[in-house]
């Protein structure tokens, strides 16, 4: 591959707006899960009993609706990054490609 | 070798009939007839695969042409391993809600995978994670480096997967222990060196999908006997074990440090598995292995969620019959990890028993397979070609050198397999993944994101991660008290990763920034490049060498 569609590629404006598109959302996704996920450790650590609550008259607790929860959480999260890499921002990243071959 | 193998299987059918007079669970006939289906069956895609094994790309990689479905069965089928499936359901069986809050630290890892380096990854590398890791540094002391973090982890947990092989087969088939040891290791040495990661690959998915089937059976079943109602179930666990308390946090995580910690260990070890990290490579592009996080997301997210259903299931089916339970010592017959097993046999008799425990055995064998073809990539493609061949090394001489790595690999697997038999080894899945989290992964992660990143630094940082997390897994409970008899343990906290993968990180930072040599600032001009091709795959594509 040569230095010039590297050269090409990073002047691109097209590039800048991928990488900080893409970045930023990758970076609010990771975010977003890991706080879910320490939230729930540090709740167990510091207040168990919080998870421990009856909730309605039976004697499933608070804590299961909302561990289940994060496991659906995880999944969906992984859902909405691939469906825009996968539309969105690939689409960028072939724009990119397209116009430092054709320049050669 | 089918044949020698069927042998082994009748032999054992003769073995075990009197197993069944000391104590242990009557000979099985179903999982054995299963168990043997599922060997011919992989050993035919062997034969498949090895006919198309050709280049060093298909060994490694199963020549890229993995679709990213395919890819997300097998890495949750990776990750779903006999440990996981028993280990988690046993652990809820026991502890309840404690055994939701593992599974969860275990999954949410792969979210970030995804979001940080799932697509550098695969536009980075070509075999394994080393080739991403040493992209622009020097290839002798990296490589290095990674090929040990690699073959350290690799061990581990090839230990830790042997050793309950042998006790699983031991109590499910009645063959003894050596046998099942053996047996194991040869079947992965027939399927890594004849069929590569393609044969790894297909023996991986169809064992996902046998996992997952008979999983969401015996749910769905345990749903049906209380009316799919979860309230109903959880009221009669209460009932059984005459406490709430299973329905809540209990001592499992019981001081924030050791949560964090293990938080860390498992979401940040994930993404420095070996195994895990070539499956990458595996597929075509960046958007396939997008995809193949996102399908391994939801299928080890639905597993866990059925691993919760069977653990409490195990407790309102087996805990009033007697035929379960074990007299003397208490609880359920060999223990908590049987609880799956057993729940399997109140559901459907002794010929879904039979399945489960086939599928239990198989799994066993699909993930010590891949673990061993992660382990004999580096010492192949990372030791050989590019430590002591310095890159000149034809395809096949490569290729041949991971073979004989495959072999010999099999072979210390099922000699400290058999070592191992009566030891604590309770510590060695953790340790190998506080390994992967500190000295893999952070030698991974900056050397995709942090253009100051030098070879000195990374050395230096990851060699440190490597032992203080092997130091302080020696000084913690699971070891200076568990297997070497002292009273108290020096290191307060069950895992290391708090503070070896923090120390990791701050070594490399310290050593790069330091590095004012020449080499460390071509290093650091050559990041652009590489950047370039991890933001957008140019260069990535056919993977060619680099």
């Amino acid at each position: 591959m040569s230095q010039n569609i590297y050269d090409r590629v990073k002047v691109n404006p097209k590039f800048q707006e991928l990488v900080q598109k893409r970045g930023r959302f990758a970076l609010i996704l990771s975010i977003i899960m890991l706080v879910v996920y320490y939230s729930f450790i540090l709740v167990i650590a510091f207040s168990p009993s919080t998870f421990a609550q009856k909730i309605g008259n039976g004697v499933t607790t608070l804590g299961i609706p909302v561990g289940l929860s994060i496991i659906i959480i995880a999944f969906v999260l992984t859902g909405i990054y691939t469906q825009r890499a996968n539309g969105e921002f690939d689409e960028l990243t072939n724009q990119i490609k397209e116009e430092s071959r054709s320049a050669e | 070798m089918k044949w020698g193998l069927i042998f082994l299987g009748l032999s054992n059918f003769l073995f075990a009939a009197d197993a069944q007079f000391t104590g242990k669970r009557d000979l099985n006939v179903s999982a054995i007839i299963m168990f043997l289906i599922f060997v011919a069956a992989t050993l035919g895609i062997t034969y498949w695969a090895a006919k198309r094994t050709k280049t060093a790309k298909d060994f490694y990689t199963a020549g890229g042409g993995i679709t990213g479905f395919q890819n997300g069965l097998a890495i949750a089928g990776d990750y779903m391993s006999a440990a996981s499936f028993l280990g988690i359901s046993g652990l809820v069986y026991l502890k309840g809600f404690d055994g939701l809050i593992y599974s969860i630290g275990f999954l949410v890892g792969w979210p970030i995978i995804l979001f940080l380096i799932a697509e550098q990854l695969r536009n980075l590398g070509k075999y394994t994670f080393a080739d991403v890791a040493s992209y622009r540094l020097k290839q002798t002391p990296i490589r290095t480096l990674a090929a040990f973090g690699s073959l350290a982890t690799v061990a581990l947990y090839l230990i830790a997967q042997m050793v309950g092989a042998g006790q699983l087969i031991q109590i499910l088939f009645g063959l003894p222990y050596e046998w099942a040891v053996v047996m194991v290791g040869v079947l992965m040495i027939l399927y890594v060196t004849f069929g590569g990661m393609l044969a790894t690959t297909w023996v991986q998915i169809i064992k996902a999908i046998l996992l997952l089937s008979g999983a969401s059976f015996m749910a769905f079943m345990i749903m049906y006997k209380v009316g799919f109602s979860f309230e109903s179930l959880f009221s009669q666990a209460v009932d059984i074990k005459k406490t709430s308390a299973i329905l809540a946090p209990g001592g499992l995580v019981s001081d924030p440090i050791s949560a964090i910690s293990l938080g860390i260990a498992l979401m940040f070890g994930t993404a420095g598995l070996p195994h895990i990290l070539m499956r990458f490579f595996t597929v075509s592009d960046a958007k396939e292995a997008r995809k193949s996080v996102f399908f391994a997301t939801g299928f080890i997210g639905y597993f866990y969620i059925l691993t919760f259903i069977i653990g409490f299931g195990a407790i309102v089916l087996l805990s009033s019959d007697p035929q379960y339970l074990d007299v003397v010592k208490g609880g359920i017959i060999g223990g908590g990890n049987m609880a799956a097993i057993h729940t399997s046999h109140a559901i459907g008799g002794s010929i879904f028993l039979g399945f489960i425990s086939a599928v239990a055995f198989a799994t066993i064998l699909a993930v010590v397979s891949g673990l061993t073809l992660a382990g004999a990539s580096a010492v192949s493609h990372d030791l050989y070609a590019n430590v002591i061949a310095r890159g000149k090394v034809d395809e096949m001489t490569e290729m041949k050198v991971s073979k004989y790595a495959t072999i010999a690999l099999g072979i210390v697997a099922i000699i400290l397999g058999i070592a191992f038999e009566k030891q604590n080894i309770a510590f060695m899945v953790g340790l190998a993944f506080a390994i992967a989290a500190s000295a893999n992964f952070p030698i991974l992660i900056l050397s995709m994101f942090w253009s100051k990143l030098t070879t000195r630094g990374a050395v230096w940082g990851g060699s440190f991660g490597l032992l203080t997390a092997i130091v302080l897994v020696i000084l913690s409970k699971a070891v200076w008290v568990d297997v070497l008899g002292n009273k108290t343990a020096i290191y307060a906290y069950g895992n290391p990763a708090i503070f070896s993968v923090l120390f990791a990180f701050v070594g490399i930072w310290f050593f790069s920034i330091t590095d004012k040599s020449d080499d460390a600032k071509k290093e650091m001009e050559a990041y652009e490049h590489q950047y370039i091709r991890s933001q957008t795959g140019i260069g990535a594509e056919g993977a060619v060498g680099h």
